[in-house]
């Protein structure tokens, strides 16, 4: 063998080992999960191609499952409702860590820098708060009021300056707790108002709001003063109507302050409540067919989607941003839990749990794009989530 | 003497009534258990914002208080009342499911 043909060999071979390699090495920018919330899988998705890439199996209970990633949009960190924490690494589809960090969960957050994860608790009531790398404790926040008893943790959220926040739903507070390296977590208190159920955290990290079930009106926090304590808004606007029973808890959501408006689910009322973003006053009801669970603004804000509590969780409407009313109305299916868009929103997905589908939609002409078959989706996170407060 | 005899009367109707419930309903109502009323007490019912309702949870409860929270509700709790979407002897035929823990 000449030395020539050696080296062609050589070069053959390593351009082989290569075009190996590429088809491995991949970002994940486009990347997401379906919550198969009954099955306790996740599906990983790819949005590109709107297709499965991959599944991970035995998470446990999901229902009412969430994800957030690691900012380096690689890892997802799944919170499962049977207290479990686990670190999935997307582009193998597989689990790094798990951790049955509490008996009883709804939730988590990662913090600004990215280095912890903080789980909302129901059973031990309070936030724990684990290295994000390891998921080794880093603290433990009991949500203890009154006389040793622990409240149930909701709307936790990260805030600029590695703070957590979060409320506590029988106790009626908001605690803000701030994450110091080599120290104690720094606590402060506010009092909410009844049953905090959810809350959201503004885009630019200001506002901390707090939906209320146990009376009217919502809690708001500004982060940048909180000398001044929590604001109650809208305390009398819905006393005068009927309360209708809500058979599911409105989810709030920082992706809904777009320009001028707040866009909040009316607790109770087949309504969106469009709020002023300085004044705080109500400057439109707009009408739907149902009670709202999640309210979603595109990226670019030209629309809001929101879904329905049952009996009328078959339906999607559209909102049109300028002129404040309903422009579409859709019916993906049977049981519609959630929806996702991509990261610039040309596209929208929305799993059908009852149907065992997800359906991705163009928000321009409103056309099915693709169909996927999932079992029982609930909750759909893509990776751009990684960059966004609260998210 | 006659309430002694009407009332075993009246609730075994009501567990002839759960029987009849044809199977096409049962298999809308077991959905309906684990994914409606398990976004709020888990869909193994071991409790989330609602209480767990295992058995022994409810061991010590009757079946007509239970059945009654669950069409009418609990007032100043999240528990809504499921009356527009059941009558008496599917809340009835829920209960029991959950009294034998067939969820599991």
């Amino acid at each position: 063998m000449s030395r020539l043909d050696f080296s062609l060999i050589f070069f053959a071979l390593l351009s082989l080992a290569g075009a190996a390699e590429s088809a491995e090495l991949r970002g994940t920018g486009d990347l997401g999960v379906i919550v198969e919330r009954a099955a306790g899988s996740l599906q990983i998705v790819d949005t590109t191609h709107r297709a499965r890439i991959g599944q991970v199996k035995e998470l446990g209970d999901l229902s009412h499952a969430t994800v957030v990633y690691s900012r380096d949009e690689r890892y997802a960190y799944l919170f499962g409702r049977d207290g479990a924490l686990t670190k999935i690494d997307l582009l193998n589809a597989s689990i790094v860590k798990r951790l049955e960090q509490a008996h009883n969960s709804v939730g988590g957050a990662i913090s600004q820098d990215g280095r912890m994860i903080a789980t909302s608790n129901y059973t031990p009531g309070g936030v724990r708060v684990f290295s994000a790398e390891t998921l080794e404790p880093v603290a433990d926040i009991r949500a203890e009021y009154g006389e040793g008893q622990f409240s149930k943790v909701v709307g936790l959220v990260d805030a600029p300056g590695q703070r957590f926040v979060f409320s506590l739903f029988d106790a009626g507070e908001i605690w803000v707790a701030e994450m110091k390296a080599g120290t104690a977590p720094g606590i402060r208190k506010f009092k909410a108002g009844k049953q905090p159920y959810d809350a959201l955290i503004s885009p630019d990290g200001r506002y901390y709001i707090a939906g209320l079930f146990g009376e009217e009106g919502l809690a708001v926090l500004d982060l940048w003063d909180l000398q001044s304590g929590v604001k109650r808004i809208l305390p009398d606007f819905a006393k005068t109507d009927e309360k209708l029973p809500v058979f599911k808890m409105p989810h709030l959501e920082g992706r809904a302050l777009v320009g001028d408006h707040w866009f909040l689910p009316a607790i109770g009322h087949h309504e969106l409540w469009v709020v002023d973003r300085r004044s705080w006053q109500i400057v439109k009801r707009i009408p739907l067919e149902g009670q709202p669970v999640f309210v979603i603004a595109r990226p670019d804000e030209r629309q809001i989607w929101v879904n329905f509590a049952l009996p009328d969780n078959s339906q999607l409407h559209v909102i049109d941003t300028r002129e404040l009313r309903v422009v579409k109305k859709l019916n993906p299916g049977k049981a519609v839990l959630h929806m996702e868009f991509t990261p610039k929103g040309e596209e929208i997905w929305v799993s059908v749990r009852d149907d065992d589908k997800v359906v991705v939609y163009d928000t321009e002409t409103f056309e099915e794009r693709a169909r996927l078959s999932a079992d029982k989706p609930s909750g759909i996170f893509f990776t751009a989530r990684a960059h966004r407060l609260g998210l | 003497m006659q309430i002694g005899v009407l009332l075993p009367a009246l609730l075994s109707a009501a567990v002839a009534g759960a029987a009849d419930i044809p199977q096409e309903r049962q298999t809308e109502l077991a959905n309906l258990l684990k994914q409606d009323c398990g976004s709020c007490h888990g869909l193994r019912f071991k409790g989330g914002l609602g209480p767990a309702l295992l058995p022994e949870n409810l061991s010590g409860k009757s079946d007509a208080a239970l059945v009654d929270t669950i069409l009418n509700g609990r007032p100043g709790t999240a528990m809504p009342p499921w009356r527009d979407f059941l009558s008496a002897a599917e809340a009835s035929w829920l209960l029991q499911q959950l009294r034998n823990d067939t969820s599991q």
